[in-house]
């Protein structure tokens, strides 16, 4: 007997609809044979069987809405059509000849049995230890309110490494990490085994992780701070006692959705356009915005002004708002533009949604606080997830030109260079003017050369004439 | 009980909070600037306290083995038959449980014996008396009579005595309801500890160490007992903590001057009395630095470290940054020679090594 249990069909999948049964109860299916439709955020999809045998249980009706991972059918060999559903409690253990009294029963005929029949599975509780009878007269009673409880031995040497995927941590810093407001999902952990302890919790909450590569605009660029040397490994260099060893980074949580989503990226039939920016004027606006709201304290960046004219190029051509899905491409009626940012150990995207209604103080104000908490790992789920595009500026590490990496199911991503001085004939003259390089990464699926290429020069246009990204 | 009312000491609630909510805990300093401090070895300040309680309280005697004549083994009770006579000072037979047993029976009509016994190993020929009559008297009597016997009974490795006489056996007593068990590590604390032991209506077994004997500390003037039941804070510090008690304070505050000149501040926690015992103070002083170790003379297993890592399991769990580290001594009887029983015993370095991958574990900086 084995479930059928709702499939994770897309990335953003968190649950799905199973909108029709194509097959019912007593069907005879084959590996393969498609059992159910299912409605997922994108797309309807097929449920396919991966077993063989008799569709013994359908476990959710039409219409249910069913988290990833839940049984929603149930194939065997034709002999459970008339069972219950498995997982709401065995019936009495009525086949056992042997009865209760013979053998300890297993526990979950145990536990289904009738109230008050003797069973070898009676739960035991644990007895509470007297804590110390009162000491004689004039004895401290020093024991305090944990008194000593009975408990099962602990380990001589209770192990500190993790079963994959459960967040080891120290007391101190599952403490911290609370009241600091830290996820510690976003926090590796230095200690033995990956251990997250306080120094990791403090790291987070102070936001001083050393830089990553693709960097945010949010700020001035910061120095790259390098990574504090473990210290164990600090002291073994300083004495000459051990030759350097490899060393074992495991990934945090953050790190590991970087990597399957760069991952799933190599998926996307890439191809790139670079234009060059003359960015005087961009650069002369920026300079009286933020001497005219200085008062304010707004200090708006490039990539504010970058992140503007892409949401404005972007509903100005809607065909590269848009993302690839299986025989659709889906036009986004919103316009939200990622920045990404580099964490420590990772990379997040957080996404300024409706960037195309917002003014420029608004989008730095966002950006900013969004940069901020995506640091501290404080982000909500919406505010890193529905982008529809995504800008990435290296310019502040001096990066003259890059080409990004698609975060899908986005159709493109914008990486920015540093402005740097070009030589430009002006009349019979070579004049200096500041440029920087915007190169553009297209999904094919959805865009071709000629459509990105018309993006890109709005794009240009509109940063070439920034005024335009004010009215 | 003609002797309690006029000569016992109050205790005071040991866990009791203060002012505060909070009782400041004792350091070191609280004895040194005590005014008319002197500076004497360990076994000075005991002989001056069993000479002051004799003259103080007539009840009070000695008893044990070469006590008198030869003045005791390791001479704690030097002078003392010349100054108050064999009524008071008893020498006896090689009978542990016998004279014992006789203090036992003079405590309970009124008498405040002090009985010596050569060192803890032999206290096993008088574990029945101590365990099952002292300990248990003035419960299984409904309180009609107390057994206000101190023994005094020196623990510990270290001097080539192998591995019968060398033992560690405080943890037996101080698993035992009806006991109190007191270690000092200081001649300012063996004073006063034996004071308040001396006027105590319990058993008291006081624990002293061979290794002590001879070392020097101010003991203040006057006859202010200890509080038995609380520890004391012996040095302060914000990163790690260690407790210990009789010899290993000496040995933790050695490791916690090491690491002082790397920029680790170590609090160390002297235990002063393992039954009863001040957790509130051991979890107090974790919570501050996120970081123990224990450091213990005994075994490891089931040793006074097993009961302090619990003790801060359940009290300070959600401030400990990695779990409770314990340096005990090798699970081996103690070898009698002297290369082998160094390294069996648990010292500095031990204890050093055990502080220095506690702090690689938390990624310790300043």
């Amino acid at each position: 007997m084995t479930e059928i249990v709702m499939p994770r069909l897309s990335d953003t999948m968190e649950e799905g609809v199973l909108s029709r049964w194509l097959k019912k109860p007593g069907d005879t299916i084959a590996k393969g044979d498609i059992l159910a439709e299912i409605e997922t955020d994108k797309a309807t999809m097929d449920l396919e069987s991966f077993e063989s045998g008799v569709l013994e249980q359908l476990l959710v009706a039409e219409g249910t809405t069913v988290p990833i991972g839940q049984a929603v059918a149930v194939v065997g060999d034709g002999s459970g059509m008339n069972e219950s559903i498995p997982g709401a409690g065995a019936p009495a253990a009525a086949d056992d000849s042997t009865g209760p009294e013979q053998e300890a029963a297993p526990s979950q005929a145990a536990e289904a049995a009738p109230g008050g029949e003797e069973t070898g599975g009676a739960t035991y509780e644990p007895t509470e230890v007297k804590s110390e009878p009162a000491e004689p007269a004039g004895a401290d009673q020093t024991a305090p309110e944990e008194a000593a409880r009975a408990s099962d031995a602990a380990e001589e040497h209770p192990a500190a490494t993790s079963p994959s995927g459960r967040i080891v941590t120290s007391p101190l810093a599952r403490k911290l990490a609370k009241e600091g407001g830290i996820d510690l999902a976003n926090v590796a952990g230095t200690g033995p085994g990956g251990r997250i302890v306080r120094a990791d919790v403090e790291d987070a909450i102070a936001g001083t992780r050393g830089t990553g590569s693709p960097g945010t605009g949010a700020g001035e660029p910061e120095a790259r701070s390098v990574a504090p040397m473990a210290h164990g490994e600090a002291r073994r260099r300083a004495e000459g006692t051990e030759r350097p060893k490899d060393e074992r980074v495991m990934l945090s949580n953050i790190r590991k959705i970087t990597a399957r989503r760069l991952t799933e990226s190599q998926a996307v039939p890439h191809f790139f356009l670079t234009n060059q920016v003359n960015a005087k004027r961009l650069l002369k606006v920026r300079a009286d915005i933020n001497e005219q709201l200085a008062p304010e304290g707004i200090k708006i960046s490039v990539t504010d002004l970058i992140v503007r004219a892409s949401a404005l190029a972007l509903r100005a051509h809607p065909e590269v708002n848009a993302s690839f899905d299986t025989d659709a491409v889906i036009r986004h009626g919103r316009v939200s533009v990622g920045i990404a940012v580099a964490l420590d150990d990772g990379l997040i995207v957080p996404v300024i949604h409706d960037a195309d209604q917002k003014t420029v103080s608004e989008i730095s104000v966002e950006t900013i606080s969004l940069a901020t908490r995506a640091r501290a790992g404080k982000l909500k789920l919406d505010e890193f997830t529905g982008g529809t595009f995504s800008v990435s500026n290296l310019g502040m590490f001096g990066i003259d030109q890059f080409t990004a990496v698609i975060n899908p199911p986005e159709a493109g991503i914008l990486a920015v260079g540093a402005a740097g001085d070009h030589l430009v004939k002006k009349g019979k003259k070579l004049v200096n003017v500041p440029k920087f390089s915007i190169t553009m990464t297209a999904d094919h699926r959805v865009l071709d050369g000629a459509t990105a290429a018309a993006f890109l020069r709005e794009l240009t246009e509109l940063l070439q004439n920034p005024m335009r990204l004010i009215v | 009980m003609t002797s309690r009312s006029g000569t016992v000491a109050e205790p005071v609630e040991a866990s009791e909070p203060g002012a505060h909510g909070y009782r400041r805990p004792l350091t070191r300093a609280d004895h040194v600037a005590m005014p008319n401090a002197q500076v004497m070895t360990y076994r000075q300040a005991l002989n001056d306290t069993l000479r002051q309680e004799m003259i103080r309280d007539d009840k009070v005697f000695l008893i044990g083995e070469e006590i008198g004549v030869f003045e005791g083994s390791y001479k704690i009770t030097a002078g003392l038959l010349a100054e108050f006579g064999p009524e008071r000072v008893r020498d006896t037979p090689i009978a542990e449980e016998g004279f014992t047993g006789a203090a036992i029976g003079a405590a309970m009509l009124g008498y405040r014996p002090v009985v010596e016994i050569m060192t803890i190993n032999f206290t096993l020929k008088a574990i029945d008396q101590i365990v099952n009559h002292a300990a248990k008297i003035h419960s299984m009597f409904g309180g009609q009579s107390s057994v206000p016997l101190v023994l005094r009974t020196p623990g510990g490795g270290g001097q080539q005595l192998a591995a019968t006489h060398s033992q560690n056996l405080e943890v037996w007593y101080a698993h035992i309801p009806g006991l109190k068990v007191v270690a000092p590590s200081s001649p300012a604390d063996a004073k006063a500890l034996l004071l308040a032991a001396i006027r105590d209506n319990d058993p008291v077994i006081f624990l002293e160490n061979l290794a002590l004997y001879n070392t020097k500390g101010p003991v203040p003037d006057g006859d202010e007992a200890a509080e038995i039941g609380r520890a004391a804070v012996v040095r302060a510090g914000t990163d790690v903590t260690i407790v210990s008690y009789s010899r290993g304070v000496l040995t933790a505050l050695e490791v916690a001057e090491r690491f002082e000149a790397e920029g680790v501040s170590i609090e160390v926690v002297d235990l002063r009395s393992l039954r009863p015992l001040d957790r509130r103070s051991i979890c107090a002083s974790v919570m501050r630095t996120g970081r123990a170790v224990v450091f213990e003379d005994d075994w490891l297993t089931y040793g006074i470290g097993a009961e302090l890592s619990a003790t801060i399991a359940e009290g300070a769990f959600d401030y400990l940054d990695a779990p409770v580290r314990r340096v005990a001594a090798a699970e081996v009887p103690l070898p009698y020679a002297k290369p082998l029983e160094l390294a069996a015993m648990p010292d500095a370095d031990d204890l050093a090594r055990a502080v220095r991958e506690l702090l690689q574990d938390t990624r310790f900086r300043k």
